[in-house]
């Protein structure tokens, strides 16, 4: 005979009671599970999303004129200097404090060209990585598959009446179009896209890039930190964070995140009542037992170690059974309240956290009625008998 | 100077509830000697309950001091007082109070729950005492599964499991019939005999047979004594 086993007797004996007691604490932990897997799957489905949405970190030459463009219409001409960067030195920009923090890295040559006497842009990429920055580009035909194939915008194909097949000159080389993008709402409508090499080649711009544009997944790191880092590897870059989007949606999570502390922290609390209520009405209802514990000579240390035990116990299957409960629900809830949202799995650190919050909170909770039970005065116990 | 096992001396022990006095002890004086049977009777109110929990060491007296084995019980610590009841008291309560959720084994292993003993060791105490009280077959039953004398006797075991030297009995035969009861007041008597030494609170002056000295109490005073002739 233990003190544990009167603690084991006494839950077993007061199930209903028991249970009344640990759904308070399951209904508490089971919230907070819940929220916090909502705001995680919004936060990487926001991310997803970013990532669809593009680059969020642009890379231009710094320059010291001022561009007369607005909205896509130029006022002035081609009239300033263009200070361009060396492809061979594009590697230094995943040397960063926060390289881990870089998707795609996508460069670009920039220049004016002449097709069937028509001046068009004609933008060198790298393929592998512009296609997968522009997900969302459309085309008719197929991407360049060779170097000596091009993409034309829409409004470039159009102009210069071109299809997906046909051939097309550029700085003395033969070119195929392989495929026509649908039109984008972008500057690409009105480019030849080709191979980076090629295009630097017909331009006369031999390993310069002029621009590079950059998707970075920002989560715990402030996307101005990253444009900072890529700065100081680029003295004579200007490097510019698209964060307006990123920012909006991440204080939209801030926010839920806020909702959510202040939620669980209302029902850790009203779980936290619920123990103290329920453990005080246990104590009360024992005094016989408890007068009896001490007559027979249980010290107060003694007959608290019982009540919190029982406190423990009860704790420890609160916070699994509210991991359990939260996850499930977080399962069934998060498909009805996020648009292709997937619940993301068990995070089994925040399990040992609901775990040890809810021991403790079980614990806290118990400490004064498991006092009052310790400080009893035997013969008022025993004059209840 | 003769030693008592037990010396009270000016016991006094006064309740108050709000502007209400109600004295349950007045100027009390009373010795005890190892191996005796105490009976304690008197009418309900008269202060014999009280007595009991102030020797058990769970009452403190308003005023008075009370000794056993030369120990002045209220000068010690409310922990020691709980590791005195552990070692030197076996009480058996009114209506038997046990544990209703701890089988047999486990309820007379109660007082050992707190002592240093090893598992084995207190298994085969607590069998022994119920084996005693002709509990074994029904060892591992919960109370509600046994009748009211069988659980008294399961009372009994738990009260003399630690083998204290002295036991404390309030009215453990107030829920008993007669022949049950006088089960009970033999066993008592057997422990009495083979050295503890059993004070014993009852509003039934018939139990009084069984018993080395009586005391009869009334308005918190001792009315009479008498002694058992041997």
């Amino acid at each position: 005979m233990k003190l544990h086993n009167i603690s084991f007797g006494n839950i077993r004996r007061r199930k209903a009671k028991m249970i009344f007691l640990a759904l308070g604490l399951i209904i508490g932990i089971s919230t907070i599970v819940t929220l916090m897997a909502i705001t995680e799957t919004m936060t990487v489905e926001i991310e997803e999303r970013l990532n669809k949405f593009g680059a969020n970190i642009v890379m231009v030459p710094k320059t010291e004129t001022l561009s007369l463009n607005y909205g896509g219409i130029d006022v002035g001409g081609v009239n300033y200097k263009v200070r361009e960067f060396d492809q061979a030195d594009m590697p230094k920009i995943r040397t960063i404090e926060n390289a881990k923090n870089l998707g795609i890295v996508a460069p670009k040559v920039l220049g004016a060209t002449d097709i069937r006497g028509t001046q068009v842009m004609l933008m060198g990429v790298v393929f592998e990585e512009e296609l997968a920055l522009k997900t969302w580009w459309q085309k008719k035909g197929a991407f360049p598959q060779a170097s000596d194939e091009v993409l034309l915008g829409s409004t470039a194909a159009s102009v210069l009446g071109l299809s997906p097949g046909d051939a097309v000159e550029m700085g003395g080389d033969t070119f195929r179009v392989s495929g026509v993008l649908m039109p984008t709402g972008g500057a690409e409508d009105n480019a030849v896209i080709s191979d980076m090499a090629a295009a630097q080649s017909v331009l006369g711009k031999p390993g310069k890039v002029s621009m590079v544009e950059i998707a970075a997944f920002c989560r715990g790191c402030p996307i101005t930190e990253l444009t900072l880092q890529i700065a100081e590897k680029f003295p004579g870059a200007k490097v510019t964070a698209m964060k307006q989007a990123v920012m909006s949606k991440m204080q939209s999570i801030e926010m839920f995140k806020s909702f959510s502390l202040g939620v669980s922290v209302l029902v850790i609390g009203v779980g936290a009542l619920l123990v103290m209520v329920t453990m005080m009405g246990s104590v009360n209802e024992r005094t016989r037992e408890i007068g009896i514990f001490r007559a027979i000579g249980f010290r107060q240390s003694h007959v608290m170690q019982i009540i919190l035990l029982e406190a423990l116990v009860l704790g420890i299957f609160g916070g699994l059974a509210g991991f359990a409960l939260g996850n499930l629900v977080a399962w069934g809830v998060i498909p009805l309240v996020i648009e292709e949202g997937v619940f993301a799995g068990i995070n089994f650190r925040l399990g040992g956290l609901s775990l040890l919050m809810a021991a403790a909170l079980s614990l806290l909770a118990s400490l004064y009625p498991a006092m009052k039970a310790g400080r009893m005065d035997p013969s008022d116990a025993l004059r209840a008998l | 100077m003769v030693d008592h096992l037990i010396e009270i001396h000016d016991l006094n022990k006064e309740y108050v509830s709000g502007d209400t006095r109600s004295l349950a002890i007045d100027r009390m004086d009373l010795f005890i000697d190892d191996g005796e049977f105490v009976t304690v009777t008197g009418q309900s109110g008269s202060g014999k309950s009280t007595l009991l929990s102030i020797v058990g060491a769970m009452n403190r007296p308003s005023r008075g001091r009370v000794l056993i084995d030369s120990l002045d019980l209220y000068g010690l610590t409310s922990e020691q007082r709980a590791d005195f009841r552990s070692e030197y008291l076996g009480f058996i309560f009114q209506s038997f109070q046990l544990i209703p959720y701890l089988t047999v084994l486990e309820n007379v292993k109660l007082p050992m729950a707190v002592t240093g003993r090893g598992k084995k060791e207190k298994n085969r105490m607590a069998m022994a005492v119920i084996e005693r009280v002709g509990l074994a077959d029904k060892a591992h039953r919960l109370p509600d599964q046994l009748s009211g004398g069988e659980q008294e006797r399961v009372a009994i075991a738990r009260a003399i499991v630690n083998r204290p030297p002295i036991i404390l009995a309030d009215e453990p035969t107030g829920n008993l019939d007669s022949g049950t009861a006088l089960e009970i007041m033999g066993l008592l008597g057997q422990l009495n005999r083979e050295g503890h030494t059993v004070i014993m609170v009852t509003h039934n002056p018939s139990m009084e047979v069984h018993a080395t000295r009586s005391v009869r109490v009334k308005d918190g005073r001792i009315e009479t004594i008498k002694q058992r002739a041997a």
